[in-house]
């Protein structure tokens, strides 16, 4: 192993050490913070793009915990199409939120404390990219747990934001368990948490005896690992989190909720693809996962009226999609034997989901700063007008989210679309409804809130926002465009899923076809020219109850549990071992204090009682000596 | 014939009156020489068990030689005693140990 390039080391630890620097000085920096935070994530995105055609290989970066022959878990970048490919998914738009936020958080009295944590988060999105072993990966992920925790709980002093914030991290945690029960149990057979000793193991080693002979044992640890993707990715039943995490400034959301942290999750299922595969029972589960989710969260996001929102819906749903095909992918042992990166449908999806995505949030963050922080749609309409540039990066981004033909949506869609009509045709439908009720609610959105007339003061003033806002806006819509073209893609090491239906590729781009035109027209007929809302389905508007169900599931169960464990724990903890012999000492060091009466003599006298009573316990009560 | 016992009951009777007397009298001085009383019960017993073990047919000398030794560190001692004695007696005007009682909680 020869020592990692210094690039490598620039893209992982610059980040780290700008936040360390910022978040421990900050008081002291003041402006300067923002220059180094937004000069960091310009470097490293400069890096990654040198990073991209270089070799595929894995690098050790430092030792982190070596014990000899029973684990070793340094820290290792692996450097190869998916990781560079991913690297500069992250490194780019991550330098685009920076100059957004420039813009955003320009009158922010805690805008150090926002820039520190923003690299913080840039320097553990890299390390779960380059991670080369579950251990590193399971860090990694942990520390963009925190990041995320930091930004959204950015407004601490409103109380939404806080309480967003808690809840982002405790949902965040139970997936995480998931995940460590995962990985413990996958290093427990094989001895090893790298991806390459995994792999190996699998193949032929204890990991291939193990698969063979329990498959269940193999279902639970995929499913381990999956469920730390459903935490992090946000996948039914955890994703009530992202919705609320949509309190944490817009930049934010665009960067971590929509491109990059959420999709850890599923370029951590692609990157374990090999293992997931080894179980029939767990496909079947990731790909109903994430059809559940696409769907559901396609039904919530028709009924929002917050912008966020209705974006946080679409996300939710988006990755849905990624995991199905993650599942599918994996169902398939033809597929499953190529899965690791190269024309997975799953991170190409990612891929360009990523820029859309990002392009709509900081839209939609472009949007609400010109109407003074205005979030429901229903307050804003005829921003065409008012602001054109973002009207029309916005209207790319929705473009390329719905599926329009020729932009990159479309494209990696249909790569969805396609292994799921090749695998399952139940999940099919669930896709073709979803990218229906996609352009609906994508439709809805643009039209309640750019087109029509101005229904409130903020968005009669609206004015088009500063050239640092819409730069990144301009770049991320060139790349909803573009980046499905065969070349930009092959260049950034995201290679277009190699579709194998050769006829069948038409049936399933009539129906997509089909699904968006419905959906949009149907979309585009109901809200124009509309001051409210004209259908009202409560049960889409309160997101199917879950939130209530867990609230009581809180209340009903957890409060019974914990009011008994209180009990016990004030019967046994605090009575029995702590109150009862404290009381016992008391009591008897208030008898005992009678003895202590400061009178010489009557210590004489007990020192002679003594003495005369340990004379008789010798002579007369204990045998003599010698018998 | 004076035997070991008659000793020893001479000895244990001294040890008990000085016993007694350091226990129910309140004149310091009076405890005082209780206390030596008491120390030189100890010594008498030391000397009877000198004179009655016999080594080659003579008595052991080794504990005779440490009731030396007794005597002369209990005289240091009653020196220190008595000089204590005075002390506080200046200090109070009185030599009643129920006086003295600054010690007490």
């Amino acid at each position: 192993m020869s020592s990692p390039p210094p690039i490598l080391n620039i893209v992982l630890f610059l980040p780290f050490l700008v936040a360390v620097v910022i978040l421990c000085m900050r008081r002291l920096l003041k402006g300067a913070s923002v220059i180094l935070s937004v000069a960091s994530s310009i470097t490293c995105f400069i890096c990654s793009l040198m990073l991209l055609g270089t070799v595929e290989r894995v690098y050790p970066m430092m030792d982190f915990i070596h014990i000899d022959g029973v684990f070793d878990a340094g820290i290792l970048a692996i450097v190869d199409k998916q990781s560079a490919g991913m690297l500069f998914i992250v490194t780019f738009i991550g330098m685009l939120v920076h100059l957004f936020s420039l813009g955003y958080m320009k009158d922010d009295e805690a805008q150090p404390r926002y820039f520190g944590a923003l690299s913080l988060f840039m320097f553990s999105m890299t390390g779960i990219v380059l991670a080369a072993n579950l251990f590193m990966m399971f860090i990694f992920w942990e520390l963009v747990g925190l990041s995320s925790f930091l930004l959204i709980g950015h407004w601490f002093h409103k109380s939404s934001a806080a309480e967003a914030a808690n809840k982002a991290f405790l949902t965040n945690r139970i997936g995480d368990f998931g995940f460590m029960i995962g990985i413990l149990m996958l290093f427990g057979v094989s001895g090893s948490v790298s991806f390459e000793d995994l792999k190996s193991s699998l193949e032929s080693g204890n990991l291939h005896a193990i698969a063979a002979a329990h498959p269940t044992f193999m279902t639970i640890a995929a499913l381990g690992l999956f469920m730390g993707a459903v935490g992090k990715s946000a996948q039914m039943p955890l994703h009530v989190w992202l919705p609320d995490a949509m309190e944490g400034p817009t930049p934010v959301s665009a960067l971590i909720h929509a491109a990059t942290m959420v999709a850890a999750g599923v370029y951590m299922l692609v990157r374990v693809s090999f293992i997931i595969a080894a179980s029939p029972l767990a496909c079947d589960i990731v790909a109903g996962v994430g059809g559940v989710t696409a769907l559901m969260a396609a039904l919530m996001a028709t009924q929002q009226n917050d912008i966020k929102r209705v974006l946080a819906y679409s996300t939710l749903s988006q990755l849905g999609y990624m995991v199905m095909a993650v599942g599918l992918v994996a169902m398939n042992p033809t597929h499953a034997g190529n899965a690791d990166s190269i024309g997975h449908p799953g991170m190409f999806h990612l891929y360009t989901h990523a820029f859309f995505k990002a392009l709509l949030f900081l839209g939609s963050g472009a949007v609400i700063y010109a109407c003074h922080h205005e979030q429901d749609i229903w307050k804003m309409g005829g921003l065409r007008k008012y602001m054109p540039v973002t009207f029309w990066t916005f209207a790319i981004g929705t473009a390329a989210l719905m599926g329009v033909p020729g932009l990159s949506g479309f494209v990696s869609k249909e790569g969805i679309l396609d292994v799921a009509y090749g695998e399952c045709k139940w999940l099919f439908t669930i896709g073709v409804v979803t990218a229906g009720l996609t352009a609906f609610y994508m439709t809805r959105l643009v039209v309640v809130a750019f087109l029509g007339k101005a229904r409130s003061e903020g968005a009669k003033h609206a004015s088009e926002v500063p050239l640092i806002m819409l730069v990144p806006l301009a770049a991320l819509a060139i790349m909803s465009i573009i980046s499905a073209v065969p070349s930009v893609a092959n260049g950034l090491n995201a290679l277009k899923p190699v579709v194998e239906h050769g006829h069948e590729g038409h049936t399933v781009m009539i129906f997509s076809l089909i699904a968006l035109v419905v959906g949009a027209g149907g979309g585009f007929l109901l809200y124009r020219n509309r001051d409210s809302d004209p259908v009202s389905i409560k049960l889409f508007a309160n997101k199917f109850y879950i939130d209530e169900f867990y609230a009581g599931l809180i209340k009903y169960g957890q409060d019974r549990v914990a009011w008994v464990v209180n009990a016990l724990e004030r019967i046994f903890a605090d009575g029995l071992v702590a109150r009862l012999p404290a009381a016992i000492v008391s009591k008897m060091g208030s008898q005992l204090r009678v003895l202590q009466c400061g009178r010489l003599q009557a210590y004489t006298f007990l020192l002679g009682a003594g003495v005369l009573f340990v004379i008789y316990i010798l002579v007369f009560v204990l045998p003599a000596p010698g018998h | 014939m004076v035997t070991l016992g008659h000793y020893l009951v001479v000895s244990g009777a001294l040890f008990a009156l000085g016993l007694a007397g350091v226990i129910a009298r309140r004149n310091i001085l009076i405890i005082y020489m209780c206390l030596e009383m008491m120390l030189s019960a100890a010594n008498l017993t030391l000397v009877a068990f000198s004179r009655f073990h016999l080594v080659d047919h003579l008595p052991d000398y080794g504990a005779q030689a440490l009731v030396f030794f007794t005597i002369t560190v209990a005289a240091a001692e009653v020196a220190v005693g008595l000089a204590i004695i005075v002390a506080l007696f200046r200090s109070r005007q009185s030599v009643d140990v129920d006086s003295i009682t600054k010690l007490q909680g």
